[in-house]
């Protein structure tokens, strides 16, 4: 029969690289037919939850509990007593610490878990909480890491000495009771010495504030230990089930076999779901009690107030440069408050994550990061939310600081930032604090993002509306923000990068079904970001069979090869990797097939789209579909049957995705209000696999930095006490408070990954806070401003106003 | 965020409800919308026992207008008071308030009499209602009294009702003149740094009478007569503004809080209020 069909028509059947397929997930998750953890019920099962500490430094003199076991079906109450003979009352860390599961003499944060209610429903369980009596004996609170570096109080009575000496921690020595470690990237001296003899230096202080990924769903997971086949299962809300597993494994002693961890459909995580949280384990112990699956899920309090915030970091910079502007060095230092525990989620060897990408785009030949991190009475955390490990904070820090820069040298911003761009012909770029950037055209992306937006058109109006101001005419003023992002993405190469000594490699698994079908089993685990969708894509341009008749399965340890799951846009630089080379597998056994049934040799055929064809002779060909059912049918000499392969893959390198943000906005300066304008985002994350869930990612992302920037917080009075508990006071923007994005891009393609893509779904984040912030910066730049903290909330920016007398 | 246990209450009539609240005395509250109590008990911040639903008593969802005041039945929703045409014709302020209540979701629960009766100086209508000179009917085991709004709120969630009373209706003198609700917040669903509802009549050129009421700018709403007055007699220049704003902030004892320290509310009351009094004065 004759091939109809022409060679376009069978690429866009594929629906595969460079396609806007709709998102498979979308029709269960618009139906509210998704399954969450909250959504599994078993028979039998249980509902735990915990007795959380309102102080933030306290001894515990007591636990009474008898009133609470009382309460009509409270079946049990754990403490820190019931967990120690099983080794289970501290937990390992992902930073190399170790924190409370439960409450264990005394409390270092907030609503720091004190007990666990075990229930026969969630409302037993709260009400046997309420009748659970603790005797707290206060202690004297810091919140404040400097003051913390300062006092005699000591936080951590475990981690010194009975002599009252310091030992070093799991990043080296410590030089204070509430020290945790000094990390250093770059050269110290040398970078002193060109910022002293630099012709011109700009100077500055800020504080990057502490605040939450705040997913929709909340965390929580269900427990059920089988006593009579000694398997345990848990469903959870988990970015890595592999890790979890692993971690479960060691710090319980069930063998990892018969643990089987499942993430189900997962509301968002940003971070805020990588790592390991008391409830876990209190839901895994409390099950094996009382040999009923239990279930623990947070309220919407318990996730803000407890489970892992992001940011948090004081940072003073020094940017050095010539007269004209050419930027000779950069120096950094970051006092990082971590919280009662250490418990950020970063790569074992960069307890600051990837802070040392801190020279941004910028093509800086000495530089020198020096990063402290400290203990306060405040909740562990410090995961990198919507961004790789601690890129927000780099990123922030360099915009602000080349803006400095640009104030001081009396200079545009957007030019500052041209004459100091890598260029294109420098890459692959091996930056002062040590990272090789694989590809970039930074001056491509800029100019057609500038021209855009017609930047010259708005800084004339802004000097205009300054004029206007100025002479009573108005009292709005304009802010330009401007923001250029390196990203640092796909961690990564297993010979730096490991987590708990498990490499962050990340793997994919293919099964082509005789009809030629298939199905790919990949070691992450979306939380949104349409995996499902894109990974299909991916395949069907590799192996050419259609996305349609692909499944794509995360998430359940039994099934699904190992891999360290989803978080650091590390799934499409490393698991989007491993699938094209599984598909690359595919097709070698496939060209085998081919080639027999042809009857040529295997070098004779060649894929093209959907099938293999005879070089030179195109009528002559097998479809994939066609090869599928021989793989099952045909006694090939020499070749196995069926049609499967498995990749895990350990890229060479991380990838760099870029981008240029422009932000134009209106402030009310006698209100504080803010309105934007305008928001312009170009984006090159490398080769596109899916744009319309690029732009999705886009603009969620922008949204979440538009929260950060304006107002979004995680805030402590002097008691410790949170001051942003609820979605009244924390920031999550709805509809009504975002703008109209628009979005834009180049195609950089990453010269070592299988398809070049970079990965997207962090990068507006880490782009737009400080492209938001510098707006509002940039509104009172001509007033004599240089840098106010973030968020920028009305009062934030009417104090701004009011401190530069625009208010008199 | 889960409620103590309490016993629910659907009583089919009025004489059901004040049954129930003379045998529970301060243990039991009625609920209208629910939004701003459910939240207090999911929170454990209110304690009530006996929850007494109003939603199947009937006779308090109606709009009523007359020919010199409207009565708007406590029950009516907030969306309600935004889809009724003839309110938005004779009285343009409760629609601009009603809108910038909450978010639609809320609006579609949330109740006028729920919004006045409870005594939350967030809520927006105490305020309005004491602009627009609002009386609040309660009725209880001794019969129906009214209260003038102005005269309702004593303290934070604190009023002239007594707990065994329970609030029906609103009636509004038909308002006249020119009239503004402006309200800054830092978000939807927010409840106000600073509002102020304004109804004005002009006459000549001249400011015949105005009506002033601010929110969230102390523990009740707060009606400033002195700031009206300083308008009254007025071109509502630039000197009367300051008057007026000057006077306002003599009537009002905002608190620090999450939205920024008092002299952030302070400077923010005076300009919303005078872009109030402008756009008011503009209609008027």
């Amino acid at each position: 029969m004759k091939d109809e069909v022409t060679r376009e028509e069978r690429v866009e059947n594929l629906k595969g690289l460079g396609c806007s397929r709709k998102r498979v997930e979308d029709a269960r998750f618009t139906q509210g037919k998704g399954n969450y953890v909250d959504d599994i019920k078993l028979d039998g099962m249980l509902f735990g939850d915990f007795v959380r500490s309102p102080y933030a430094h306290a001894r515990i003199k007591s636990i009474d509990t008898a009133a609470a076991l009382e309460v009509p079906g409270v079946l049990a109450v754990l403490t820190a007593a019931d967990l120690e003979p099983l080794g289970l009352h501290w937990m390992p860390t992902l930073a190399g610490d170790k924190q409370m599961v439960l409450a264990d003499g005394k409390v270092l944060f907030q609503g720091q878990e004190v007990a666990f209610v075990v229930a026969e429903d969630r409302y037993a369980a709260a009400d046997g909480m309420e009748a659970v009596e603790v005797e707290y004996e206060e202690l004297p609170v810091l919140v404040d890491p400097f003051e913390a570096l300062k006092s005699d109080v000591v936080l951590r009575e475990d981690l010194v000495a009975e002599d009252g000496s310091i030992p070093a921690g799991a990043h080296g020595p410590r030089k204070h009771a509430n020290h945790i470690f000094t990390w250093e990237a770059g050269d110290k001296e040398p970078t002193e010495q060109v910022i002293v003899n630099a012709e011109v230096v700009a100077e500055e202080s800020m504080y990057y504030h502490r605040t939450h990924p705040c997913p929709l769903e909340t965390c929580g997971c269900v427990a059920s230990m089988d006593k009579v086949n000694g398997k345990l299962t848990l469903w959870g809300t988990f970015q890595a089930p592999h890790a979890i597993r692993t971690v479960v494994s060691l710090i319980s002693g069930i063998e990892e076999h018969n643990i089987r961890v499942i993430s189900p459909d997962i509301g968002g995580g940003f971070g805020n779901k990588v790592g390991a949280y008391p409830g876990y384990v209190c839901s895994v112990v409390a099950s094996i009690v009382t040999g009923k699956p239990v279930k623990w899920i947070e309220d919407r309090m318990d996730n803000l107030m407890t489970t892992a915030f992001a940011r948090d970091y004081h940072m003073t910079g020094k940017i050095s440069a010539t007269k004209e502007g050419k930027i000779t060095g950069l120096h950094c230092h970051v006092t990082a408050d971590h919280g009662g525990f250490d418990a950020c989620a970063d790569p074992t060897k960069f307890p600051a994550g990837f802070m040392n990408i801190c020279t941004g785009s910028y093509d800086i030949p000495t530089a020198y990061l020096e990063v402290d991190g400290v203990y306060t009475n405040k909740a562990p955390g410090g995961v990198s939310y919507r961004c790789s490990f601690r890129v927000t904070e780099a990123v922030y820090f360099i915009e602000r600081m080349i803006e400095v820069l640009a104030i001081k040298l009396d200079m545009d911003a957007a030019e500052l930032r041209r004459i100091n761009f890598i260029r294109k012909e420098q890459f692959p770029y091996t930056a002062a604090l040590g990272w090789e950037y694989d590809s970039g055209d930074y001056h491509t992306a800029w100019d057609k993002a500038l021209k855009a937006v017609d930047y010259e058109g708005l800084r004339a109006e802004q000097a205009q509306r300054v004029e206007d101001f100025k002479a009573g005419k108005t009292r709005k003023l304009m802010g330009i923000g401007l923001s250029f992002f390196t990203e640092i993405v796909g961690a990564g190469p297993v010979k730096n990068c490991d987590i708990l000594g498990l490499g962050m490699f990340d793997s994919c698994e293919i099964r082509i079904h005789p009809t030629g079908s298939a199905i790919a089993r990949l070691g992450t685990i979306s939380q949104g970001q349409g995996h499902a969708t894109t990974f299909a894509q991916i395949l069907a341009s590799e192996i050419g069979l259609p996305a349609d008749s692909i499944t794509i399965e995360e998430g359940d340890t039994d099934t699904a090869p190992y891999g360290l799951g989803t978080y650091g846009s590390r799934s499409t630089p490393v698991a989007g990797a491993a699938t094209a080379m599984a598909g690359r597998k595919i097709r070698a056994k496939a060209q085998m097939i081919a080639a027999y049934l042809l009857e040529v040799h295997d070098d004779d055929v060649e894929f093209d789209v959907d099938r293999f064809v005879v070089k030179g002779a195109p009528e002559k060909f097998k479809t994939m579909k066609e090869i599928a059912f021989a793989a099952y049918n045909q006694a090939i000499p020499g070749i196995e049957p069926g049609l499967e392969a498995v990749s895990y893959y350990d890229p060479p390198n991380m990838t760099y995705p870029f981008g240029a943000y422009v932000c134009v906005m209106d402030i009310d300066v006698d209100t504080g209000v803010t309105d934007i304008r305008r928001f312009y985002a170009l984006d090159d994350c490398g080769t596109r696999i899916n744009p319309m869930i690029i732009e999705g990612q886009v603009h969620g992302g922008l949204t979440e930095a538009l929260a950060v920037a304006l107002g979004q917080e995680i805030a402590y009075d002097d008691m410790g006490n949170v001051k942003t508990g609820t979605l009244m006071d924390f920031f999550l923007p709805t509809a009504w408070e975002v703008p109209n994005y628009e979005t834009d891009y180049t195609v950089t393609p990453s010269p070592h990954h299988p398809i070049g893509a970079k990965g997207v779904g962090e990068s507006p984040h880490v782009g737009g806070v400080p492209c938001f912030s510098n707006a509002v910066q940039d509104a009172f730049r001509a007033f004599g401003n240089t840098h106010t903290n973030m968020p920028h909330d009305h009062w934030r920016i009417w104090k701004t106003a009011n401190e530069l007398g625009l208010h008199d | 965020m889960i409620p103590a246990a309490f016993e629910y209450y659907r009583p089919k009539d009025m004489a059901g409800v004040l049954s129930i609240l003379e045998e529970h005395g301060d243990d039991a509250r009625v609920m209208a919308g629910g939004h701003s109590l459910i939240p207090m008990m999911k929170l454990r911040m209110a304690d009530v026992p006996h929850l007494i639903d109003l939603q199947d008593v009937g006779g308090m969802s109606d709009i009523e207008i007359g020919s010199d005041s409207l009565r708007i039945g406590a029950m009516v929703t907030q969306s309600q008071i935004i889809e009724h045409a003839e309110l938005a014709q004779v009285a343009p302020i409760l629609r601009e308030a009603a809108l910038q209540i909450a978010d639609p979701q809320v609006r579609y629960m949330g109740t006028v009499g729920g919004n006045v009766a409870n005594g939350d100086p967030g809520n927006d209508m105490p305020g309005l209602m004491q602009c627009l000179d609002a009386s609040f009917t309660v009725v209880g085991p001794d019969g129906e009294r009214d209260i003038a709004a102005r005269d309702f709120y004593e303290a934070a969630y604190m009023t002239a009702r007594e707990d065994e009373e329970v609030l029906t209706a609103v009636t509004v003198p038909l308002p006249k003149g020119g009239y503004a609700y402006e309200k800054q917040k830092r978000k939807i669903g927010d409840y106000a740094t600073a509002a102020a509802a304004v109804q004005i009549v002009k006459e000549g050129g001249a400011c015949a009478s105005a009506s002033i009421a601010m929110t969230n700018l102390s523990d009740t709403p707060v009606y400033s007569e002195a700031a009206g007055a300083a308008l009254v007699g007025t071109s509502v220049d630039d000197a009367a503004l300051k008057a007026a704003v000057s006077a306002m902030l003599e009537d009002i004892d905002p608190a620090d809080d999450n939205r920024g320290p008092v002299a952030f509310k302070n400077h923010v009351a005076g300009v919303i209020l005078r872009r109030a009094i402008e756009r008011a004065w503009s209609r008027a």
